[in-house]
This record gives C-alpha cells, sequence and structure tokens, in this order.
C-alpha cells in the first residue's frame, strides 16, 4: 500500500486555497485543507472538499477522438497530432494565420497559457487569441 | 480589466485576500461571494468580526446581507448612478480625502463637475433606492479607512461594464482608499486561473506580463526570443471572433479547456459558428457542448495530473503538483502543445513545467524574481521583479502604476434591453456554491451534483402567485433570442420583476436568453440584464 499527500492548488475558483490530494495506490480518494496556507488557513469551501472527485470521473476523456463520417471515433495519438497539424497549415496555407484562432483557458497552468500564446504568435503568426474570463 | 487598468495601470485585485481582515469598512458590490467565492467570504467575515463596517449592494438577497450594516437592491444596471450619488454626497459633506486627490490623482476638476449632475433625489429616482439609504452608504464608506471595495461579476458583466469600474476607481480614490493596507479595489475572479491566463498574455492585445504587441520595444523582445518575426496588429476578442467565423474571416479555431457553448450569452449563435469552421479542435478533460461540435477532440488532463502554477486573484502565483499518473491516454496540455508545434515545424525543447516558467520569468518582469523554489511554500504575488523581493501585497502603494490615479467623469446609461409589454421581467443570471462556470467539473462530481440537480429560475413569491407558478413547477421562460424550460423555485431572494437563472446548467442554459450586447470597450457580454416572460406550460395550464 502506498499512501501520500500532495500539496497543491484548489482548481474550481480564482481565490486559489491550498489542498492536500490523499494519493492511494496510484488513485486520489481525498481532499484536505492546508493550515499554513496563507489564503486558507486550514479552511476549504465544498467544493474544495469535493475536487478529487472530478478527477476519476468516468466521463473523464482518455483517448483522442477524430471526426469521422460525422462521428466522433477513438484515434491514436500520431493520427489525432498529425490531423491537426496538416489541417491547421492548410488553413494558414490557404487563408493565412489571422484564418486561425484560439481560445486559452482561466482552467490550465500558467505555462500552458505561456505556451498557448507563443503558439498562437510564433507558431501560427496570429494575435487571435483570448480566453472566457471576460464571460 | 480595463477599467481599472485605464484608472490605476493594472487591472488586478489592488489589497489581498487576509486584508479584508484589516479594512474598516468592506463594499461589496456585485459579488455573490459566500457562493462563488467562498473563501474570500470568509475573510470578510472576519473583516466584520474585527469591526469593519459591512455595505452590500445587489440585486438579490445573498447571504452577505443578513449580517451587513447596511444592505440594498439598487436596480439592474443603476451601478454607475449609485456610485456618482455617493461621491455626489462625500463631495459635499467634504468626506473626501484632499491630499491624496491632490498629491496622487489627476482629472478631478472633471469627476466633480460631472457629479454635480447626480443630487441624491435625482439618483434615489434611477436606482430605486431612499435618500437615507444613500447618505448611510456614503457615510459608512467615507468615513471608516481603510475601505475595500470588492466586485465580481454582476458589475463587469454589463453593456457598462467598464464604467461600471471605472466608478468604482473613482470612488476609492476619491476617499483615498487606494494603495494602503486595507483600503483598495477587488475584482474578484471567477475561474481559479483567470488572473493567470491574463497575466500570461492569453489576451489579443499582450504578451505576458501585459506588454503589448503594439509596443516596438516588446515586440522585438518576444521576437527575438522565440526566434520569430511577431505579428504587431492585435488580434481578435472571444467577443469579435464568432462574428468573424460567420463572415468567413476565421476558418480554424483551438479551443483549449474552455467551453464557449455554455459560457457564451446567446448560444444558438455560438453553436451556429462553430458549425461553420473548416476546422474545430476541442482540447478538455470531459467532451463538453462545445467539443461534441469538434472535428477533433484531444484529452488534456485535469490538474491533479500535471505540475505547474496556477495565479489567484490576490495575483499569488501558487503551485500546482502532480499528484497522479495521467488517466488512460490522456496528456498534460502543455506536452500537446509541444507536440502540435514540433509538427507544424516549430520545436519546442522543454522536458518539464519548471523549464516552460524558467522562460516565463526571463520574459515577464514581474514574474522574474519567482522559481519554482520559492513559490513551494506559499507562493508569492507579483510584482516580483527580483529573487530576493518578497512579493506585493497591495498594489499603487506612494504611486500608482500608471503614475497618477485617473479620475473618469462617467455618464449613467441605461441597459441595452429593458423590460417592455411583452417581455416584462429582467432577468440576470449568475452562479451556485456548489457549480463551478459552466458544470464541465463540477457536475460530474457525484458529491456536489447531489446538492444540486437541477436548474431553477428563482421567481419572487407574489409574481408567482399573479401567474399561477408554483414552486418547483415548469415554465417557459423567453426573451427575443430563444426560450427554454426551467423549474420555478419561489424565492424572496429576488425583488419582484426579477427573475433569476444560474448558469451551470446546459439542459436549460441561461445564455439561450441573454443578451449579446457588448460593453463596447471590454467586450463583455451583458449577461446580467435582459428583458425576459415567463409562462405556465400549456399542458398544465389546460
Ligand atoms: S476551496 Fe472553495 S473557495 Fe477555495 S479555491 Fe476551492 S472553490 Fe475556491
Amino acid at each position: 500500500m502506498d499512501f501520500r499527500t500532495v500539496y497543491t492548488t484548489c482548481a474550481y475558483c480564482g481565490c486559489g486555497c491550498g489542498i492536500l490530494l490523499e494519493v492511494l495506490d496510484g488513485e486520489v480518494i481525498g481532499t484536505l485543507p492546508v493550515k499554513t496556507h496563507p489564503v486558507s488557513q486550514g479552511s476549504l469551501c465544498i467544493k474544495g472538499w469535493n475536487i478529487h472527485e472530478f478527477v476519476v470521473s468516468e466521463r473523464r476523456l482518455t483517448e483522442p477522438l477524430l471526426k469521422k463520417n460525422g462521428r466522433l471515433e477513438p484515434v491514436s495519438w500520431d493520427e489525432a497530432l498529425d490531423a491537426a497539424a496538416s489541417r491547421l497549415k492548410r488553413v494558414v496555407a490557404e487563408h493565412g494565420p489571422d484564418a486561425v484562432a484560439i481560445l486559452a483557458s482561466a482552467k490550465v497552468t500558467n505555462e500552458e497559457n505561456f505556451l498557448l500564446s507563443k503558439f498562437a504568435r510564433a507558431v501560427i503568426g496570429t494575435n487571435n487569441i483570448d480566453h472566457c474570463a471576460r464571460l | 480589466m480595463v477599467g481599472l487598468a485605464a484608472a490605476f495601470g493594472s487591472g488586478a485585485m489592488t489589497n489581498s485576500l487576509p486584508e479584508f481582515a484589516e479594512s474598516k469598512a468592506l463594499f461589496v458590490i456585485g459579488s455573490n461571494t459566500t457562493e462563488a467565492h467562498p473563501i474570500a467570504a470568509k475573510w470578510i467575515y472576519r473583516g466584520k468580526m474585527n469591526g469593519a463596517k459591512l455595505i452590500v449592494a445587489d440585486p438579490r438577497s445573498i447571504q452577505l446581507a443578513e449580517m451587513a450594516d447596511i444592505a440594498v437592491h439598487h436596480r439592474l444596471g443603476t451601478d454607475v448612478a449609485l456610485i456618482n450619488g455617493l461621491m455626489h454626497i462625500i463631495l459635499k459633506e467634504g468626506w473626501h480625502d484632499q491630499d491624496y486627490v491632490a498629491q496622487r490623482c489627476e482629472g478631478f476638476e472633471e469627476l466633480a463637475a460631472k457629479l454635480e449632475e447626480y443630487p441624491p433625489d435625482r439618483v434615489a429616482e434611477i436606482t430605486g433606492l431612499s435618500v437615507e439609504a444613500l447618505r448611510r452608504i456614503a457615510e459608512l464608506y467615507a468615513n471608516n479607512k481603510p475601505a475595500a471595495i470588492i466586485y465580481a461579476m454582476g458589475i463587469t458583466q454589463h453593456t457598462t461594464g467598464v464604467d461600471n469600474v471605472k466608478s468604482l476607481a473613482n470612488l476609492a480614490m476619491l476617499t483615498g482608499n487606494v494603495g494602503v493596507l486595507g483600503g483598495g479595489v477587488n475584482p474578484l475572479r471567477g475561474q481559479n486561473n483567470v488572473q493567470g491566463a491574463c497575466d500570461m498574455g492569453g489576451l489579443p492585445n499582450v504578451f505576458s506580463g501585459y506588454q503589448p504587441v503594439a509596443d516596438e520595444a516588446a515586440n522585438q523582445k518576444f521576437s527575438q526570443a522565440w526566434g520569430k518575426d511577431l505579428p504587431q496588429k492585435p488580434g481578435l476578442t472571444i467577443t469579435d471572433m464568432f462574428p468573424a467565423i460567420e463572415e468567413g474571416k476565421i476558418k480554424a479555431l483551438y479551443v483549449v479547456g474552455e467551453n464557449p457553448m455554455l459560457s457564451d450569452p446567446d448560444l444558438r449563435h455560438i453553436e451556429e459558428a462553430l458549425k461553420k469552421l473548416d476546422l474545430l479542435i476541442v482540447q478538455d478533460i470531459f467532451l463538453s457542448q462545445t467539443a461534441k461540435l469538434a472535428h477533433l477532440v484531444l484529452p488534456g488532463t485535469s490538474f491533479a495530473e500535471k505540475d505547474g502554477t496556477f495565479t489567484n486573484t490576490e495575483r499569488r502565483v501558487l503551485m500546482v503538483r502532480k499528484a497522479i499518473e495521467p488517466i488512460g491516454q490522456s496528456r498534460p496540455d502543455w506536452q500537446i502543445i509541444t507536440d502540435l508545434a514540433a509538427r507544424l515545424g516549430y520545436p519546442m525543447e522543454y522536458s518539464s513545467a519548471e523549464d516552460i516558467f524558467q522562460e516565463i520569468r526571463q520574459l515577464t518582469p514581474s514574474y522574474a524574481g519567482m522559481t519554482y523554489a520559492r513559490l513551494a511554500p506559499s507562493g508569492l504575488q507579483w510584482p516580483c521583479p527580483t529573487e530576493d523581493h518578497p512579493g506585493t501585497m497591495y498594489l499603487h502603494k506612494d504611486r500608482f502604476t500608471r503614475g497618477k490615479g485617473l479620475f473618469t467623469p462617467i455618464d449613467y446609461k441605461p441597459p441595452a434591453e429593458v423590460v417592455d409589454p411583452d417581455y416584462p421581467l429582467w432577468l440576470t443570471t449568475g452562479r451556485t456554491f456548489v457549480h463551478f462556470h459552466t458544470g464541465t467539473m463540477t457536475r460530474v462530481s457525484p458529491s456536489l451534483h447531489h446538492e444540486q440537480e437541477t436548474a431553477y429560475m428563482e421567481i419572487n413569491p407574489t409574481d408567482a402567485r399573479e401567474m399561477g407558478i408554483k414552486d418547483g413547477e415548469r415554465v417557459r421562460v423567453s426573451s427575443r433570442r430563444g426560450e427554454i424550460q426551467i423549474k420555478a423555485k419561489v424565492s424572496r431572494k429576488v425583488d419582484r420583476g426579477i427573475v433569476f437563472i444560474p448558469f451551470h446548467f446546459a439542459e436549460a442554459a441561461a445564455n439561450v436568453l441573454t443578451n449579446p450586447a457588448y460593453d463596447p470597450t471590454a467586450k463583455i457580454p451583458e449577461f446580467k440584464v435582459c428583458a425576459v416572460k415567463v409562462e405556465k406550460l400549456a399542458a398544465q395550464a389546460a
């Protein structure tokens, strides 16, 4: 039996409370508050206390999907990424980089948002990048 | 963001959440804090326990109102009139901070002239509040320093959102309440990493750290670092993207971790636009409504399966740590992005999230002093320019980011859509405490789903009685844009003439009804106010 707790940050709202994810044999089984955290100081709300549940939801996407004949079908990562790249290339070649737009996310990490900004600007060559936070 | 940046030079929350415990007055407007930001509410309670005066202004009877020194429901969309009215009283009474205004701000004469037009009786008429209530709020706020203003989407999601925020900035500067411990203007960010997405350049006009793409020096710096000539013309905002798709100008959309199909106003329009795309790539952890329309769906991982950082609403950069291996074949989003970049002929060589963070530090002055090691115990608040800098608890101490704080005279403008005989009720939308944004995460969580299983519309008991609607009965709600069926919840939380629908539920999405009239500067859609009618369902009437 391998039990650990991992100190991380609640992913639900902008308060950024500290949480300890309880991990048993490679699975997240619970969430605990963090006494020393400057914002949450040992408290969590109902969303934070239950955040481990969505991680292990049955409904998580577990493989890439590609639309074939109007239906999304499981494919390998190679097939999915090749399809994404070749079709993006075609759009840029035919209509220019500003025919591509990217929506970054308030749900992924800073590192990932930074890379999306780099992807839009350096890889595609467009400033068409925004996120849903205006909403 | 835009409103605060114009006034102060930065759009972020000026205080830290724990500072609310030190404030002497807390003015909460357009934020149902206990439900949307429960731990922020805890700090408000702590301030109250320490003797702060609590002022709550919200169209609904929210929980915070119960312990407030004064709680009012001003009419929907009348925030600017309310705040102008408060400032009018403060000036007339001489409760403003003359030294602060003279030394730290500019534009005061223009503001003062504008405020002449907002005497208490006129403001009372517009807002529906009594002159006494206006006086009481002005007095409590101005004479108990330091005072913090706390707001959320109840202020920003209007066609006048930027005006609302600038008005709050005016009020805070007039009373010397910016750049002091416990005093400031504080937008509470909705989703967990909104602040970080903005900080990192997930915006059409800026690189990370709000360095403008159109600025020669900034553009050169990034072009050099990234080995490519980068475009200088700002791109399209999300609200301009959908019309551009309709017009065939945008052909491909790559969506990461977002569900515009539920979070955007005027859903039908969005769906039509998404179906027009030659290529829609959606990267997410669930098959959202948007993902169902995609040509390609890429499974990212949740926060529990990767390393990285989030930046909370008070500018604190916090560690996210990998707890478990990715579920199924899902992969951390940063790895998917680098793989895609490589296939497009632009290899990105990062071996870890920390590698990426190193590049962020090098290119982003406000993050330059942060390292994963320094962030590990409690995070750090930006700006943190050097490795020996302790981070910044509150902004604009001694001087505003833009130099002097800028007063802007603002006129009250009525909401873009008003009630009429065909659509006689105001609809306002918002969050509930168990669910999160569009519900893609929270609604699959059994404990949270159990708390609140279906969508509902709150309606005042008197309105419900007049329409013969019983608690729990399904009704039809329609606006000029569409209709939904939904369960009625008879509740005193809403005043007469107003109905409220939370926006987390796909099967009765309030955004089918809402108005995509945008704030012209911030491009924030008017979610908070539109005109609707409510009817009994025919089958039940018969
Ligand atoms: S525990 Fe609650 S208040 Fe804290 S970050 Fe999570 S959702 Fe927000």
